[in-house]
């Protein structure tokens, strides 16, 4: 008799706290889209205003060339991230050849160096007037007319350093799938009679194409929220219209219809990124996660295989910081001295804060999906994606706008209720920052989150849950460890970001607080290149670490074999 | 670390200053500038206006077009006591914003001259950049280039270098043009200027400088300051570059060049005002002046402070009387024009 009733009570308690949990899970993964969205929408509002002409006019002018322009950026960065990123994931992970266990962290350090940097540092050693040309004009008696020189001040150029500086998000994202893979779904390919290159086309990219869809979909929306680069090289986009047309034109509803533009691209990314997981789980196939013996290339193809993914360290990471370091000689920056490690200071600590808060967050996004699957929460899923493509320039507008009625809401309210209004709590603050860091950021740290869950298969939890444990056991000490390189991922990814990010600080900064990034990027305004590339180059300095301390993870996971079983 | 002081403990500290004036003394004085220049030598200005009122001032500098959003969304509240452009229409346009307050004051208005600052009072001209030609010694003749209607004349077909016209600072000279001669003469003036470009606009004044040095081009147009820096630069390429080139003053001839001004008024809401107008009388006394001239290079606005030996060496120059704030009010439709006439 007592037997018989003792399961029932168990059961009963389970229950209500699964749907509890579930709940909040769904409200927080809601309020984080909210924040996220809130100062998009602030800046969307007003494309409902009639506006003082200036869309006519940009229609009359302008227009089709930024949306050539935009698409153009669109397709020459994402194909060569692409090729880049995969290429050489797939290499670096999957054979072996001399040199490769350096370049799998070398080949992730162009993602220190800023792109209106690398911008600088190209125009400054391949202009006209650069040492390059005036070297060969010299050396060979030419003038002007008499020899062709590639120019690089164009959309062409423009998305060859984009693509340098953005394929580490692939690279990154493909080259975590790959060492991911379950042995034995490769291992039977091979086993049916698939040679190992058919083996990596055929089962091995489908597999890593979440990830890989994840990273271009970042590069994609980083290129579409530049603006210091496209806007030294000459090209006219959408983000650049959108500055001009605010500021210069002082129409803030066309910037806003303009803008409303420019997000319909980036739900192009979203929803090509969305498509990309559809219905598929990649958690599925064996538990065995032995490394799969890497192929050891005949000399021909090593040395191939080398320079293959040399090249873009070569031109994304080494020569640009030769130019920064001879322009350093030339001259460096005057205030390289306390302030300058104030300036240090200010980035590394901003960076880090960022980094933690948008991780928590993209993994509250993220586990709302997976444990509260639905309309609602796919819709914040994709809400959290959208920020990463708009301009920062927008998005701080936004925030100013957004925070800037809160304070003033605040104010009012405490003004009538007490007597003594409260002026401004958050407008100017870090507060303010981190928030803008959040809208703009969280994309980056959703992917690989997003991508590190699809890999755990539902089978774990359900068999975790059959063994009496809740969704927060199962989180803590299951889903903990083998999301460690995602999370790890994120943050870098995020960390990274934060510490070259200009626009958003600029507009929204605190009094005296400046930080690498701004430094620099006033001292190139002011055209002083040469005192500009010592910022540079400790942001680059500062940005290896990250690299490093990943690239040590990765390889200690690796030589464990990978996940715990 | 500590970032900004909380508005809690700013509140708190003006709650004092009500209730116990025999505190005021004792309380450290500050204002609160938002600056859109980016001059290293701007330090020396600043400590030397604290050194002698124990004003200390808290500064956000950024671009002009951030600040006054910025500006915008904070409102009554902003904390901005001061705002500082290094360009007319900026300045003007903060003002058609609401986001300044006029400012009587004798000593301002007798030592700037009157085209120079704001009619009403609400800003003021405190150093001046002359929008030159800079064109190669080798190439041009005296007097072959004399004005900026000159810069679209066919004969100088793939010589002119220029940069965007998202430079505020060819946003403002075009709207001089404008208020020369019209927008159909200004239209045709603009697609004259793009057919004769060297190359599309890109870099910043001293990309067109070098360019010209390297035989890019043969006329660079700049602000005198970036030449200038060049001049004096401590490196021998520099000097080299320099030394290639010759200063055109344009339209000594009739209106007389074009220049902008670095501009200063007193933010709409600012809660340390005595703080504000005691800055921006020190701006105009000749130690500030003289920071302006010999810290970046710029033209003194004050009768009897001499710019630096190196650009006093280019001669003096007639310059166009127009008031900043008609080529500032016209740069929205200057943009315009150059965006009509492919001016990228």
């Amino acid at each position: 008799m007592t037997d018989a009733f003792l399961p029932a009570p168990i059961t009963a308690r389970m229950r209500p706290a699964h749907s509890a949990g579930r709940r909040a899970l769904l409200a927080g993964a809601t309020a984080v889209a909210v924040l996220v969205s809130v100062p998009i929408l602030a800046v969307a509002a007003s494309v409902l205003q009639r506006g003082d002409g200036a869309l006519s006019h940009l229609v009359q002018t302008v227009l089709g060339e930024i949306i050539l322009n935009t698409l153009g950026l669109m397709v020459m960065v994402g194909a060569g991230t692409a090729i880049i990123g995969v290429g050489t994931a797939w290499l670096v992970t999957l054979c072996r050849f001399p040199g490769s266990r350096q370049l799998e962290w070398m080949l992730l350090l162009p993602l220190a160096m800023p792109a209106y940097i690398i911008g600088y540092a190209y125009t400054d050693a391949l202009a006209f007037a650069g040492p390059v040309q005036s070297g060969l004009r010299a050396l060979f008696g030419w003038g002007r007319a008499d020899y062709w020189f590639p120019d690089i001040h164009n959309l062409p150029g423009v998305s060859l350093m984009l693509t340098l500086v953005l394929y580490p998000y692939v690279y990154i994202l493909a080259r975590a799938a790959f060492l991911d893979q379950s042995t034995c779904v490769l291992e039977a390919a091979r086993t049916l009679g698939a040679n190992p290159w058919a083996a990596c086309l055929r089962v091995g990219l489908p597999m890593a194409r979440p990830a890989i869809a994840a990273g271009v979909a970042l590069a994609l929306m980083e290129a579409l929220a530049d603006f210091g680069t496209v806007q030294y090289f000459g090209v006219t986009t959408f983000t650049t219209t959108i500055y001009r047309t605010w500021f210069g034109l002082g129409d803030r509803v066309a910037a806003s219809q303009l803008a409303t533009g420019l997000l319909a691209f980036v739900l192009v990314l979203v929803v090509m990124e969305f498509l990309a997981r559809r219905g598929r789980r990649f958690g599925g196939g064996g538990r065995r996660h032995r490394m799969l013996a890497p192929l050891q290339l005949s000399a021909p193809k090593a040395a191939a295989a080398a320079v293959a993914c040399a090249l873009p360290v070569l031109l994304g990471f080494v020569l640009p910081v030769i130019a920064l370091i001879r322009l350093h000689g030339d001259g460096g920056d005057p205030f390289f001295s306390e302030r300058f490690l104030t300036f240090a200071r200010n980035s590394f600590l901003l960076a880090g804060a960022a980094a933690l808060i948008v991780v928590t967050a993209a993994t509250l996004v993220a586990y709302a999906g997976r444990l509260a699957p639905g309309a609602a929460t796919t819709a914040a899923l994709r809400v959290a994606s959208i920020g990463y493509a708009v301009p920062g320039t927008v998005i701080a507008v936004g925030i100013l706008a957004a925070l800037g009625a809160a304070d003033h809401g605040l104010d009012a309210w405490t003004r009538a209720t007490f007597g003594q209004g409260t002026g401004l709590l958050l407008s100017g603050t870090a507060v303010a920052l981190l928030y803008a860091y959040l809208v703009r950021f969280l994309a980056v740290a959703t992917g690989p989150v997003e991508s590190g869950l699809h890999k755990i298969p539902g089978s774990l939890d359900a068999a975790a849950r059959t063994l009496g444990a809740n969704a927060g056991k199962v989180a803590v000490a299951i889903h903990a460890p083998m999301l460690r390189r995602s999370l790890l991922t994120a943050a870098l990814l995020v960390f990274v970001d934060v510490l070259k990010e200009l626009p958003a600080t600029i507009i929204v900064r605190p009094f005296n607080f400046d930080t690498l990034a701004i430094r620099v990027y006033n001292l190139a305004a002011d055209e002083r290149l040469a005192q500009a590339s010592t910022g540079a180059l400790v942001i680059v300095a500062i940005g290896i670490v990250p690299v490093i301390l990943l690239t040590r993870m990765i390889a200690r996971d690796t030589r464990r074999g990978g996940r715990p079983d | 670390m500590t970032f900004a002081p909380t508005r809690r403990t700013l509140l708190g500290g003006a709650a004092l200053l009500v209730a116990s004036p025999a505190l005021l003394r004792a309380q450290t004085r500050t204002l609160n500038l938002y600056s859109s220049r980016h001059y290293d030598t701007d330090e020396a200005l600043y400590s030397d206006f604290t050194k002698q009122t124990g004003i200390t001032i808290n500064r956000v500098e950024a671009g002009e077009d951030p600040l006054l959003a910025r500006m915008q969304s904070e409102g009554a509240n902003s904390p901005a006591d001061v705002l500082i452009t290094v360009d007319a229409g900026r300045i003007e346009k903060a003002q058609s914003l609401g986001l300044l307050q006029p400012f009587a004051s004798e000593a301002l208005a007798s030592r700037i001259p009157a085209n120079l600052r704001d009619p009403d009072g609400n800003w003021f001209g405190f150093s001046t950049r002359a929008r030159v030609f800079l064109v190669a010694r080798d190439k041009v003749a005296e007097g072959a280039i004399g004005s900026y209607e000159d810069l679209a004349d066919p004969k100088w077909k793939g010589k002119v270098l220029i940069r965007s016209s998202t430079n505020v600072y060819n946003q403002s000279l075009t709207g001089s043009v404008l208020a020369a001669h019209g927008p159909e003469k200004t239209e045709a003036w603009a697609r004259g200027v793009v057919a004769n470009l060297a190359r599309p606009p890109r870099g910043g004044d001293s990309d067109q400088i070098r360019a010209a040095a390297a035989g890019e081009g043969d006329i660079a147009v700049s602000n005198t300051y970036y030449f200038a820096r060049l001049v004096v630069s401590s490196k021998p390429e520099d000097r080299e570059v320099a030394a290639k080139l010759r200063v055109v003053f344009p339209n000594q001839a009739d209106r007389g060049t074009h220049v902008n001004i670095s501009a200063a008024g007193i933010a709409r809401h600012a809660k340390n005002i005595d703080a504000a107008k005691a800055f921006l009388e020190y701006l105009a006394t000749p130690s500030a002046q003289r920071y302006f001239a010999f810290g970046n290079n710029e033209y003194p606005v004050v009768a009897g402070v001499e710019p630096p030996p190196h650009v006093a060496a280019w001669g003096t120059f007639k310059v166009d009387p127009l008031n900043a704030r008609v080529f500032a009010r016209n740069n929205a439709e200057a943009l315009k024009i150059m965006d009509r006439a492919g001016w990228k």
